[in-house]
């Protein structure tokens, strides 16, 4: 069997980033410790020449090794995003890591192992393709979870996210081994017709689908299935935590998306039942639940979850009954959009944590943020931006993400769904403004102010710097941006 | 009606006196921190410079917006950078400009700590509430009217009194609910009303009327909240009591409008059939809200608490003018919203004033002092007479006319609110005896001494203003006339649509151009 050149071609990204991953595990063991900066800035060549090569052909639509892989507008766009995070999350760990003495030079080939495996998912056209895109994300993930090795925390959430990471995967397999039997095949084109084709009430689909929807409920952390993140979430060193909430988050629902739409198209009226009320769970437990919390990582693990029930809102949306064409394809932008700006602010939140150490640890807890804006004015007027915009108010770019969600819920028909999100959104602005509570009305304790520091290096500077942008620009002129995922969501209408 | 767009090549002074403040913040950023104040006096009377061409060149003849600028900011769905001004928020405008310089001058040595935190967000609500007054434009009007939280928030948090995390969240919480299913009625806007957010489009397509009813009731929870209505006003005691003076400034005078204008740039226009509908629940709130807060006031020892309960009162007033529905009860409620700025305002300065020298703003430890302090007191009998409504001052202007437009509304809620005048005059009489004419109290006397030139300085053109508005409104209801008739026309229009012909005769009187004017130049002279 001979793979044809042009097939090749079509997943040059992905085959630089393996190589690149590759070389950079070879090249660990014989680089001198004091050069390690190097590999990282070796892994970030590599993503930024993938970003170039995904950039140029993204007006493209093509299929390659008979159909199992698609690289279109769609596909691109995430692969755009999921660079970008990855970048920054390596640029932001070449600090961390090292205040945080794990400095090993394999986590930057970890990331992009599962940077690939992300790339695949977003690019399967068959569901074994993107089962496997899904692993080969998770399996470095598990390991990064547990990176700090001396820490029980970090330990257990790896051993917790590995369990349950791979129970969702088994019952992923189970869904994708019962649509093989219905359609005699694992191309999304084909499990499409035999859908159709056994229509809405035939007990096997409607079993397999709702295996897959529980399977990637798991991976975007939607409530029910959410048991893990918080956890997960605060036991992971934080840089790996921003990868997950961020970089996999997005990656999941770009497969999801893609699994309901070209797969279960043909019965939008089966699916959109159950994600509705995986959507109002998640929306209404992530956000009321948030709002205990006292430690920020765990706060912002419950507020990823919330986030994953706004971007569902927009699945609902492409899945009404009655919504066609452009209102769909505006369902699907929305969601890009969204998961595109959140990505942004959860990265810049995140990051805030990982540089505020207190002593040799991270400054997680809500008490470390006390009086900030008296010690670290920069810092503490940047997590203030990050959480308005969290909280979707404007000027921020959270708002529009907001606004183009609940436009194409109101445009379907589901002004009451935009109204259950927003008052949450309000309920949400509680729990993010209490951290502006604590950095800005309260002042710090003597001991706080000897012992807390920022971890403020060039490479921080950088991941900040494009975060706040990410936020306030995208705030002020979204345009560039939403048409982008306008374009991205054409395959579609 | 057309747009009066300002010719090309001519100055776009709305976006100048929009984002000047936010120029100031820039230079606040840059400048040492000792210069924060003198940037934020010379930025804000800037605007105010930046201000008066609008008011000069304003066309008095025309309802329709004048120094329009649009420009497209977010291609699909269609978003624009919309802004202009007609008669019914140049008012407004003019108001929160003149207020930004002395809002930094009351807080001139009042703010010690975070001075330039702090002036920095005194221009942001600026920016934010000029915003709110000029937008055309729906979602450029919800993210100015959302931008003012922040600011708002950190005001009240940070320089706040002892209780003030709690009352910062009570503001916030209270006001974000409230603007929810503002952000739901507009989007639900955009798909009724043609695929557009512009806001003079909106008012003027059909909606249907069981839809108006549901946009209705979002609508009034977002403005209800902010004016504040009863049931809705108990976040603002809280609020004014905790926040500095500068901050119970802005919220008392230009804050609260911010919701009175909402009913009557959005709800009126776009939805004449549910307000006509709803008018009766609507006048019943407002003259419980004037009774409600006058009988409140009378319980307070504190002062701002007094004044607190004193606005809700008067914005009673507002609305009540704003529903009665016709020319003299709409004019009436703009000049009474412009009114409560300036009196309230003032009497929140004058308190500051006080709580400088003693740091209290009981009126037990605050009383008796004419004596030692004669500047002040005088100052603060003005305004406390203006609260009240004497002829001769501005609040009896707007309250006149918003009595007369009641009145023709209905007799029995005109009486009401008469009763509402009778009772502030008794609070603030009686407020006004204890610390003016009071027994002095003996362990404050060393502290008090009487205002300086920085604080006449603010205080003055207040003065001005009340008497100004009390003797000859022409000028300020003549901006008002064009825009206010075309709005009640419509109005109208709906109501002998809704009604049967009988009733044709009262309409035609209440449709009369300005009668209003006409009467007060008589009261003048």
């Amino acid at each position: 069997m001979t793979i044809p050149l042009a097939d090749l071609v079509t997943i040059l990204p992905e085959m630089i980033v393996v190589f690149a991953a590759c070389v950079l595990l070879v090249l660990d063991p014989i680089t001198p410790p004091s050069k390690k900066d190097w590999l990282a800035w070796m892994s970030l060549g590599a993503l930024v020449v993938c970003f170039f090569i995904t950039g140029a052909t993204m007006n493209d639509r093509v299929f390659a090794f008979s159909d199992l892989v698609v690289v279109d507008a769609y596909a691109s766009f995430w692969k755009l995003l999921l660079y970008l995070v990855s970048g920054l999350t390596i640029l932001l760990s070449m600090t961390y890591l090292k205040e945080e003495g794990i400095d090993l030079a394999e986590f930057y080939g970890l990331i992009l192992l599962s940077l690939t495996g992300m790339m695949v998912m977003v690019s399967g056209a068959d569901l074994l393709v993107i089962y496997l895109g899904i692993e080969l994300m998770s399996i470095p993930l598990y390991i990064m979870a547990g990176f700090k090795r001396f820490e029980a925390r970090s330990i257990e959430a790896s051993a917790k996210y590995f369990i349950l990471g791979s129970f969702s995967s088994g019952i992923l397999l189970y869904g994708i081994s019962l649509l093989y039997g219905a359609a005699g095949s694992t191309r999304l084109a084909d499990i499409a017709v035999a859908v159709d084709a056994r229509g809405l009430e035939d007990p096997l689909v409607l079993i397999a689908m709702m295996l897959l929807i529980v399977g990637f409920g798991f991976k975007v952390a939607a409530v029910p299935f959410h048991m893990w993140t918080p956890d997960v979430y605060q036991g992971a060193p934080t840089s790996v935590t921003i990868f997950m909430a961020v970089a996999s988050k997005a990656a999941s629902f770009g497969a999801f998306l893609r699994v309901l739409l070209e797969a279960f198209g043909g019965v939008k009226p089966n699916w959109n039942g159950p994600i509705l009320v995986i959507c109002i769970g998640t929306l209404v437990l992530g956000n009321i639940v948030a709002v205990v919390q006292t430690n920020i990582k765990r706060m912002l693990a419950y507020s990823s979850i919330a986030h994953a029930g706004y971007a569902l809102v927009g699945l609902v949306v492409v899945g009404w009954a009655g919504t066609e064409g452009a209102v769909a394809s505006r369902g699907v932008s929305s969601v890009m959009l969204y998961l595109a700006i959140y990505s942004f602010m959860t990265l810049g939140a995140f990051s805030i944590v990982a540089i505020l150490r207190r002593g040799g640890l991270e400054g997680e807890e809500l008490e470390d943020f006390t009086g900030l804006s008296k010690r670290h004015k920069g810092a503490a007027f940047l997590m203030l931006l990050f959480m308005v915009s969290l909280a979707g108010i404007p000027p921020t770019a959270g708002f529009i993400a907001k606004l183009y969600l609940f436009m194409a819920a109101v445009d379907a028909g589901l002004a009451w769904l935009a109204v259950v999100g927003l008052v949450f959104a309000a309920v949400s602005a509680f729990f993010y403004l209490r951290v502006v509570m604590v950095m800005y009305m309260r002042e710090p304790s003597a001991t706080q102010e000897i012992e807390t520091r920022l971890a403020l290096t060039p490479t921080t500077t950088v991941v900040l710097a494009c975060a706040v942008a990410g936020v306030v620009l995208l705030g002020i002129y979204p345009s560039p941006l939403i048409s982008v995922t306008t374009f991205a969501a054409i395959p579609f209408r | 009606m057309t747009d009066m767009a300002i010719p090309s090549g001519g100055i776009p002074w709305i976006t100048l006196v929009l984002f000047l403040p936010l120029v100031g913040v820039v230079t606040i950023l840059l400048a040492k921190e000792e210069l924060a104040k003198w940037i934020a006096l010379a930025f804000s009377l800037v605007v105010v410079a930046a201000s008066l061409p609008l008011w000069a060149m304003f066309d008095v003849s025309t309802p329709a917006m004048q120094f329009v600028e649009r420009h497209s900011w977010i291609a699909s769905p269609p978003i624009n950078y919309a802004v202009g001004v007609d008669g019914i928020s140049l008012p407004l405008v003019l108001l929160t400009t003149f207020l930004g310089p002395l809002c930094v001058l009351v807080s001139w040595t009042a703010i010690q700590t975070r001075v330039r935190e702090f002036m920095i967000s005194l221009l942001v609500m600026e920016t934010a509430t000029l915003g709110v007054f000029v937008s055309l434009d729906f979602v450029l009007f919800y993210i100015f009217w959302e931008i003012m939280l922040i600011p708002m928030y950190l005001l009240i948090g940070v320089w706040g009194g002892p209780n003030r995390i709690y009352a910062a969240i009570k503001f916030f919480l209270y006001t974000l609910t409230g603007s929810v299913l503002l952000l739901v009625a507009i989007l639900v806007l955009f798909f009724e009303g043609g695929q557009t957010f512009d806001i003079l489009a909106l008012s003027k397509a059909e909606y249907d009327p069981s839809l108006q009813n549901w946009l209705f009731w979002a609508f009034f929870v977002a403005f209800a909240v902010k004016v504040p209505m009863f049931p809705f006003h108990t976040w603002l005691p809280d609020a004014h009591v905790e926040a500095p003076t500068a901050g119970s400034v802005v919220l008392a005078s230009v804050l609260l409008k911010m919701g009175a204008y909402g009913f009557l740039r959005l709800t009126l226009p776009i939805l004449p059939d549910a307000t006509a509908a709803f008018t009766p629940i609507i006048m019943t709130l407002s003259v419980v809200a004037i009774i409600y807060g006058a009988y409140m006031a009378f319980a307070q020892a504190d002062l701002k608490k007094l004044i607190a309960y004193s606005s809700v009162s008067h914005m009673g007033f507002v609305t009540l003018g704003i529903f009665a529905f016709n020319a003299q009860g709409v004019e009436g409620a703009i000049l009474q919203m412009v009114n409560h700025g300036i009196t309230t305002g003032a009497l929140f300065m004058c308190i500051g004033i006080i709580y400088e020298r003693t740091h209290s703003r009981e009126i037990v430890d605050n009383s008796g002092l004419a004596k030692p302090m004669p500047r002040f007191a005088t100052f603060l009998v003005i305004f406390g007479l203006s609260s009240i409504g004497l002829p001769g001052m501005n609040s009896f202007v707007g309250e006149f006319l918003v009595l007369i437009g009641t009145f023709l509304w209905s007799k029995l809620a005109a009486t009401l609110a008469a009763l509402g005048v009778i009772l502030a005059a008794a609070y603030i009489l009686w407020m006004l005896q204890r610390v003016v004419y009071g027994v002095p109290s003996s362990h404050m006397a060393p502290k008090l001494y009487d205002m300086n030139w920085r604080e006449m300085s603010m205080l003055l053109p207040l003065v001005g203003f009340v008497f100004w508005i009390g003797l000859y409104p022409k000028p300020l209801l003549d901006v008002m006339h064009a825009s206010v008739n075309n709005l009640v026309q419509q109005e109208v229009r709906v109501m002998t649509v809704q009604d049967q012909p009988v009733k044709n005769t009262e309409q035609y009187v209440i449709a009369t151009p300005h009668p209003s004017s006409a009467l007060l130049e008589s009261e003048a002279q």
